[in-house]
């Protein structure tokens, strides 16, 4: 149980510290990297509060792909790193205040409502041979298989916003214009002309 | 002993970390996107922390179409900035003022 | 009768009304015959009233005219109450006012003002016949305010001289200072009698002086007091008794006819009407006649004194007004109120005499008024000269002439009184201020009448060639109501001071408590009828006292002229006071009037200007902008800053939510 705590303590603090270092470094390449390692530490804690497959697919999906797509988005702009040295916001400190008041906030509901109730608090333990995958594979596919058709949809609608979205014409390009070719007719391209033969001389 | 508040409060701080990266941050616009990341991230622990504490996947499943979802919106996102970026070659956050009346 | 009262205040108001309106159409022949005669009419009817009442045996008339109003009970009326009293007042008041009327037409005759200065000296006379003929406090409150009005207006006549215009408002303002005083006491007499009407007041007057009113809580002071102190405040403001005298001399930069009119004969002579017709009262208060009798004797002596160094020929004889006005006032303090009356009737005729005479040599130096570079002017204008030297052996008390009777039998009264008598020091101390007050004045007036007219028409020719060339004596419109003047001025005393003092002329009208009564202790004990009065003459005091004053100033201004100059540099620090008129001036203008200017300014700059145009408008108008600024810079155009915004919202929600549910 001791370590059990430790180990969540030491990973919520690594994620933490690089959540804050995600919020306030300076390259957004090493932002990005931040963002990975708040990803990976997150999944160790999900891990631990026994939801292995979303923790993996945290992994894999988000790190592996969108994260993925951050760093090319990060490293194809040409942003002027040394122009956005110039610091934090005006608001900073009034926003700094108003997070620590939200905390404080959360945390009263949280810790100290939790005193009060009688409600455990402890996680129940999981039944023998209970499969977290088997256990989401089971209610996703049933209950839930209209919301994950949807997501399907989603994601494919999602594709085509995107490269909508950044298709641009290039100018020079040679390019063939199908619907063009298909429509073309026989009047456009063939003129029959009559011409009387001449005499050779 | 780990309960549910221990989850509770992380993703509490997640979160409010992430609403003070949006307003503090002065840079650039992949910092905002990012932010928002790690507030879905934090709302995704709140979802885990209770579908494990009452023992019902569907906290869990609807993990699964936020991290869908989420997936979708940034490729969105990034495509809009990539779009903004061609249009006026900075993504400062300050220089996106047109809305000012 | 009653038509004749109507006729008597209605056709100077009429005639003032048409001339003031329609000036310009009428004309100005048309303005001077239209007032001349309707005042004319006045005086008729005003002699035959005397002579119905007096020969005729009449009763006194208390008849209402009009009730303007009744509210609560209090019933505000227009009435005539015409008794002896006001039979005599009404004979003076009309004759003077027609005098003056006659020599208006000569004195203003180039002035581009003429019909205007006749239009508000008939409305003068009918300010003044309301006042006398009222039956009740309003309308004597109204005449009283009416003659101050007109006042003001006649002293600002040539309202484009800055002097004119310092002078009108002085002596409104004074006359305020006063009026204050006299409706406090007219609330008084309201409010323990319920009743603005002579007759119900004075029939409850025993009824007030039984009771207290605490003015300064825990100390009680008897009501009679109080209100007559309060009345008496009025006639010091508009007589001109020290310390509300200022406005009186300054009041000279009117014309003269309204200086003969106004303040000699008529409208200063309000105040001692007015203590006169509330005998009834002031009877039931010794302490209100002593505050009245050293309030004269103090005016008496002290304003003569002033009048010695005068250079002005129109203030020496308005300094002369101040201290014959103290005289009555302290014939009104020793109980002998016939005896003021007298003096009043009689001053009337002298005084405007010498002011219609001083107006005359005006006219004739081309309005030159320093007697400093006058002289010798006897030679050139002889009926003028006749008249002003029967006009001043009147002023000095000289054996035979008016104002000898009323001055002498006035100083008598004072000497005979219920003051001399009493065993109590505070009387006799009283006594002994008026009684030498008015014996020394008998000095100082010879003096400084004297002074006057032998500097002004004796003496070398002190004026400028030019002036001299045109020195003649002026026309016949200006030198008949010398004359006509001069004539009573003279003679009235002779056969008038017998039935007006000792002879019950008054009646009812004027009521003296029996333990005050010196006249009629006089008339049994002393009188012998006008010719014992003459003869007795030589070996009064007054008389040696009025031959000494004369004979000073025939010494120091005909003899020995460089003696004056002498005791000038001498008593230099004398001179300065007397000079500065005691600082009055500078007290009510340095202290009350600055003062008073700078609280305004005060009030104006810090008050009006920085806290309710500054702080309330348009602090509150820049508080909003200052604002308004404020809250604009949360418009940033920024989706971040209105996110922000919200989260911040939502921060307060949650910390309600939390903490205060």
């Amino acid at each position: 149980m001791l370590f059990h705590s430790i180990l969540f303590y030491v990973f919520a603090a690594i994620m933490f510290g690089a959540a804050l270092g995600v919020v306030f470094s300076r390259n957004p390449v090493h932002a990005v990297m931040f963002l990975v390692l708040t990803f990976f530490n997150a999944a160790v804690l999900w891990l631990m509060a026994e939801a292995e497959f979303l923790a993996i697919v945290l992994v894999l999906v988000y790190v592996g792909a969108v994260m993925v797509l951050f760093l090319f988005v990060v490293m194809m702009l040409d942003v002027d790193v040394e122009a956005s040295k110039r610091g934090l916001t005006r608001f900073a400190p009034l926003g700094i205040g108003i997070a620590l008041l939200m905390v404080i906030e959360l945390i009263q509901v949280i810790w100290l409502r939790s005193q009060i109730s009688d409600a455990p608090s402890g996680f129940a333990a999981t039944p023998e041979g209970y499969s977290n995958t088997q256990a989401l594979g089971a209610v996703l596919y049933t209950e839930h298989v209209y919301a994950f058709e949807i997501a399907a949809v989603i994601l494919l609608l999602a594709i085509v916003a995107a490269i909508t979205l950044t298709m641009r014409k290039r100018p020079g390009l040679k390019v063939q214009d199908i619907g063009a070719q298909v429509a073309v007719r026989a009047k456009d391209r063939v003129r029959i002309v009559k011409m009387d033969s001449e005499k050779r001389s | 002993m780990i309960g549910l508040q221990h989850y509770l409060v992380v993703s509490a701080m997640l979160f409010v970390l992430s609403i003070a990266g949006i307003i503090v941050n002065r840079r650039n616009l992949i910092l905002l996107l990012m932010c928002i990341e790690l507030m879905l991230l934090a709302v995704n622990f709140n979802f885990i922390a209770f579908s494990r504490y009452l023992g019902d996947e569907t906290g869990q499943v609807f993990v699964f179409f936020i991290l869908t979802v989420a997936a979708a919106e940034a490729a969105i996102g990034l495509a809009i900035l990539v779009v903004l970026f061609r249009n006026r070659r900075s993504i400062a956050v300050q220089e996106l003022n047109t809305l000012k009346g | 009768m009653y038509t004749y009262y109507l006729t008597i205040v209605l056709a100077p108001l009429l005639a003032a009304i048409v001339t003031g309106l329609f000036g310009q159409k009428i004309g100005r022949a048309g303005a001077h015959w239209i007032t001349n005669v309707a005042v004319g009419i006045s005086f008729v009817l005003s002699m035959l009233v005397l002579k119905n009442m007096f020969w005729g045996g009449a009763d006194a008339e208390n008849i209402s005219v009009y009730t303007w109003a009744v509210t609560d009970g209090l019933r505000m009326e227009v009435g005539f109450l015409v008794d002896r009293l006001t039979a005599l007042m009404m004979c003076v008041v009309t004759f003077v006012s027609l005098m003056v009327h006659i020599y208006t037409i000569g004195y203003m005759r180039d002035d581009p003002g003429y019909q205007r200065f006749f239009s508000y000296i008939c409305l003068f006379t009918f300010s003044m016949l309301m006042l006398v003929m009222s039956n009740n406090f309003l309308q004597l409150f109204f005449g009283w305010e009416a003659v101050g009005l007109v006042s003001y207006l006649l002293i600002g006549f040539w309202f484009k001289r800055e002097s004119a215009i310092f002078a009108n408002l002085k002596a409104f303002l004074v006359n305020r200072v006063g009026d204050f005083g006299f409706i406090l006491g007219i609330s008084g007499v309201v409010m323990f009698t319920g009743s603005l009407d002579y007759a119900t007041v004075f029939a409850g007057a025993e009824g007030i002086a039984a009771q207290n009113i605490e003015v300064i809580s825990g100390t009680p002071w008897n009501a009679m007091t109080v209100v007559c102190i309060l009345l008496f405040i009025g006639a010091m403001g508009k007589s001109a008794q020290a310390p509300l005298h200022v406005w009186l001399p300054d009041s000279m930069a009117g014309p003269t006819p309204i200086s003969a009119l106004i303040h000699a004969a008529t409208m200063v002579t309000a105040g001692i009407f007015m203590v006169a017709r509330m005998s009834p009262l002031f009877e039931l208060s010794t302490t209100a006649l002593g505050f009245v009798i050293v309030i004269g004797a103090v005016t008496a002596f002290f304003m003569g004194l002033l009048g010695i160094v005068q250079n002005d020929i129109k203030r020496v004889i308005a300094y002369s007004t101040l201290s014959q006005l103290g005289y009555m006032t302290v014939a009104l303090g020793a109980s002998a109120y016939s005896a003021a009356i007298f003096h009043l009737m009689t001053h009337a005729f002298f005084k405007a005499l010498l002011f219609l005479a001083a107006g005359s040599v005006i006219i004739a130096m081309h309005h030159e008024q320093d007697i400093r570079k006058m002289g010798g002017i006897r030679k050139y204008m002889p009926i003028t000269y006749w008249t002003a030297l029967v006009g001043s052996l009147a002023l000095i008390g000289f054996p035979g002439s008016s104002g000898f009777f009323s001055k002498d039998l006035l100083i008598e009264a004072v000497k005979e009184s219920h003051w001399h008598h009493s065993t109590s020091t505070g009387d006799q101390f009283t006594y002994w201020i008026a009684y030498l007050s008015v014996l020394l004045g008998v000095f100082v007036t010879a003096l400084y009448s004297f002074r006057m007219f032998f500097l002004v028409f004796h003496g070398e020719e002190r004026m400028d060639a030019e002036t001299k060339s045109h020195l003649h004596e002026t026309p016949a419109v200006v030198t008949v109501p010398l004359i006509m003047l001069a004539i009573p001025s003279a003679v009235i005393g002779w056969f008038t001071a017998g039935p007006v003092l000792f002879g019950d002329y008054f009646g009812d009208a004027i009521q003296v408590s029996h333990d005050h009564d010196v006249l009629a202790h006089m008339g049994e004990t002393m009188w012998q009828g006008s010719m014992g009065l003459f003869t007795h003459a030589i070996v009064t005091p007054v008389f040696w006292l009025a031959a000494a004053g004369v004979a000073s100033a025939w010494y120091l201004y005909l003899k020995r002229p460089d003696i004056p100059e002498k005791i000038k540099d001498r008593f230099s620090a004398v001179y300065n006071l007397l000079d500065k008129k005691y600082f009055f001036d500078d007290l009510y203008i340095k202290g009350f009037a600055a003062g008073g200017r700078s609280i305004g300014t005060f009030l104006w700059q810090k008050g009006d200007e920085f806290v309710i145009d500054g702080m309330m408008v348009n602090g509150t108008a820049r508080s909003v902008g200052r604002l308004a600024g404020i809250m604009r810079q949360i418009q940033t155009g920024y989706l971040y800053t209105y996110a922000f915004a919200m989260i911040i919202g939502l921060t307060m929600l949650l910390g309600w939510l939390i903490w205060l549910r």
